[in-house]
């Protein structure tokens, strides 16, 4: 070999091709042509009936236009926000590293058994879940009202972001909960016992020897569910299209798009959550090529 | 106009036999041929119902009578179609999504049933044709049918003047009131409003004397859709003089509509005499439902439909075995006396809704046999089964309509006075926003304000020089 030209499994060129052209034509078909084509319907005026379903007309930008300046728009885009942080950054995560680092020092029924219940949360489809959350959110026959004994509290309409924001939480801590776990499986032992030996507590441990450990995982896991939970439909299965108190970009778009039927803006909208999340991606990769030696 | 009152001009009742649905099939002029005599057919027929579910008596009714009644009577016709009925039992709007989804994409199924606003945006669309497009001039001019259904329920299945479908029946608008309720805060059996401080004050007299009794649940907020407007805002903005469309404008934040919503702001906000939490739940209409039948709302306006499909007493929804001695009803008063639209002192809103070809049906004549079958007097009787119902046809409604004093009241004192929605496509989308403003007021938002946000809405759809703005 002249010099390395990258070919380690000697495919050659015409080979390597034909390999990667099934999953390139896939991705092309389903995700590549369908961006363009929503590209294109946000700047038209689309709509799912009437004459502009028929005969929609290019209006260029005025779709953008009326999204930024729409205070719906920015509602849900701020809901959406505080969503995230409630429900991603802050419970899924903390929950998740919690029981994760709490479930390394209980015996293993007992680990084996919360994980199950944990990870059935996550499994469970979203319409069951979402099904059985409204059940517990009921205002007239609710668990949760008769558990706390508030009879007669919609807590979906008086208390709507808090009511997402717990519900997202118990559906996703189980990612955080296993990510975390295989993360602080791969401390070395031998640190975590010449810490102790030197007199650190639980607290200086999680400082100065967990957490550089772990960080990539940490940004790893942040980065996956700030994505996943800016993109999340299900809180819309348990509001319903009315409560707009709790309407997250999802929600926003599908309503926007087949239940108003105004599929030009609808793809609009779409187009500036793509950009935000690759923002959100690219700023996460940044950190993570600083941050990883 | 339909002061003609549909159902009690008596008309040559008994003219109109119950067989003759247009021509023998074979030649359409819109270019579908009927298929040849034995080769088996399969259409289908799909209406928002489901056995056990929404409408269930009417999913029940396909399933057990349309099916082989129509299946014989093509049979005798030489044809051997098979019929199938596609359930749905959602909330209106979601029905109205798929469909739209399922037209635009080219499937669905032959014959559609659809709600009498949805005809303009779906025919700007170019999901639907005209019946004349489908299945001929000729054929749809033979049927029998269109000389006992009055122009202004004809107007339902129409758009731009052309005709999609055959109308199935239409409606009007009351105040049902629990006399048990009525009894324990010493108001009257009878009762009749005249003015909308004279329903805020029995509401307000029920509050101070009947404890766990909502007085008053007047339909709001998005969650309900078009009930909200149809309902709701429609019967209030007439009572106060205003239209939702009216010489080639748009209602816009004008003092009607502000009158409107100042009512609201009275029933959800400062008097509490409603519950506003129920008009924001996703299940909202039919919660209100189940607390009326189990007598836990005194006073709902809703559609007759209420009392025909909901609360009727064996295959009700929501039935309540005591209907027929407990429930009242009344008029809707205008504001003041007077003051509603054309100078009148009741008003009401009137829809309803029809069927129509699927234009992608490969069998659009025996779409168009099903729809001729299902407007036929033997078929509205045997839907109606021994019940009443505003039908679409004169002669069938003079022979049932006397049966149940409710249904010959709506058709003696409601339809006179009705008034229907404007036949334009973005009618839906102006009603989404009247709905978004009583879901301000149901938030606490003020009178003002909601009637602007609404504007400028309306402005935003229909342009500026298309709104009676004002304010």
């Amino acid at each position: 070999m002249k010099h390395d030209d990258g070919d380690v499994a000697g495919l050659g060129r015409p080979r390597a091709v034909a390999f990667a052209l099934p999953a390139l034509a896939i991705i092309g078909v389903f995700l590549f042509l369908p961006a363009l084509w929503t590209l294109w319907l946000g700047l038209t005026n689309y709509r799912l009936t009437g004459t502009a379903a028929a005969h929609p007309k290019v209006v260029w930008f005025d779709n953008y236009r009326t999204a930024l300046t729409d205070h719906e728009f920015r509602g849900a885009l701020w809901r959406t926000t505080l969503f995230v942080i409630g429900s991603a950054l802050i419970g899924q995560s903390l929950f998740g590293f919690s029981l994760a680092w709490v479930l390394q020092r209980v015996r293993k029924p007992i680990r084996s058994v919360v994980e199950f219940f944990v990870l059935l949360a996550w499994i469970v489809p979203s319409s069951v879940s979402s099904f059985l959350w409204f059940a517990l959110y009921d205002r007239r026959n609710g668990t949760l009202n008769a558990l706390l004994g508030t009879k007669g509290t919609a807590w979906l309409i008086q208390y709507p972001m808090w009511s997402i924001v717990v519900f997202n939480t118990w559906v996703g801590t189980a990612f955080s909960m296993l990510l975390y776990r295989s993360a602080l499986g791969s401390v070395p032992p031998s640190q975590l016992e010449s810490a102790r030996l030197a007199g650190a507590g639980p607290g200086a441990q999680l400082r100065d020897v967990i957490f550089p450990h772990i960080r990539s995982h940490i940004l790893t896991n942040t980065l996956l569910i700030t994505l996943w939970t800016f993109n999340v439909f299900t809180p819309y299965l348990l509001t319903g299209p009315a409560n707009r108190k709790a309407e997250i970009m999802a929600g926003y778009i599908y309503r926007t798009s087949l239940r108003v039927g105004e599929l030009g803006q609808g793809a609009a909208i779409s187009l500036i959550m793509i950009v935000i999340n690759l923002i959100i991606a690219l700023v996460y990769l940044r950190v993570l090529r600083e941050r990883t030696p | 106009m339909l002061t003609a009152t549909a159902a009690l001009v008596a008309v040559a009742a008994g003219s109109a036999s119950a067989t003759t649905p247009g021509t023998s099939a074979g030649t359409a002029a819109g270019g579908t041929a009927a298929a040849p005599s034995g080769e088996a057919i399969t259409i289908s027929v799909t209406t928002n119902a489901i056995s056990g579910g929404k409408n269930s008596a009417e999913a029940d009714f396909f399933q057990n009578y349309v099916i082989p009644e129509f299946q014989k009577a093509e049979a005798a016709k030489g044809k051997n179609v098979t019929l199938q009925y596609q359930p749905n039992g959602v909330d209106d709007e979601n029905y109205k999504t798929k469909q739209a989804l399922d037209l635009k994409s080219g499937a669905g199924a032959d014959l559609i049933g659809i709600d009498g606003i949805w005809y303009g945006e779906f025919a700007d669309a170019g999901y639907i044709k005209p019946l004349d497009d489908i299945v001929g001039a000729d054929t749809v001019k033979a049927w029998s049918g269109w000389a006992q259904i009055q122009p202004a329920v004809q107007a339902l299945t129409s758009y731009n003047g052309k005709l999609y479908g055959i109308p199935a029946g239409t409606d009007g608008r009351v105040i049902y009131f629990n006399k048990d309720i009525f009894a324990k805060a010493g108001l009257p059996a009878d009762w009749q409003p005249k003015s909308w401080d004279e329903i805020l004050a029995a509401a307000k007299t029920i509050k101070e004397k009947v404890s766990d009794v909502i007085p008053l649940q007047w339909n709001a907020g998005s969650s309900m859709g078009e009930a909200t407007t149809m309902q709701g805002v429609l019967p209030l903005l007439a009572g106060a003089g205003g239209q939702v469309f009216a010489d080639g404008k748009w209602l816009g934040a004008s003092q009607a509509l502000k009158d409107v919503l100042g009512f609201y702001a009275t029933v959800y906000g400062s008097d509490k005499l409603g519950d506003p939490i129920l008009q924001q739940e996703a299940q909202g209409r039919d919660q209100s439902f189940e607390q009326f039948s189990k007598g836990q709302i005194a006073m709902l306006a809703e559609g007759d439909y209420f009392w025909r499909s909901v609360i009727e007493p064996k295959a009700g929804d929501f039935p309540m075995a005591n209907r027929d001695t407990v429930v009242g009803w009344a008029k809707i008063p205008a504001m003041k006396p007077g003051s509603g639209i054309k100078g009148q002192d009741f008003v009401s809103m009137s829809g309803g809704g029809g069927y129509v070809i699927n234009p992608n049906s490969k069998h659009a004549q025996e779409a168009w046999d099903l729809m001729t079958f299902l407007a036929e007097p033997d078929t509205i009787k045997a839907l109606l089964n021994g019940a009443a119902r505003i039908t679409a046809r004169d002669d069938v409604n003079s022979e049932v309509l006397s049966k149940d004093p409710f249904l010959s009241f709506v058709a003696k004192d409601v339809l006179p006075i009705t008034a229907y929605r404007p036949a334009f496509a973005i009618y839906p989308q102006v009603s989404v926003a009247l709905q978004e403003a009583t879901d301000d007021i149901l938030t606490g938002k003020s009178v003002d304000d909601a009637a602007k946000a609404y504007q400028d809405k309306v402005v935003q759809l229909a342009g500026a020089d298309k709104v009676a703005t004002s304010g």
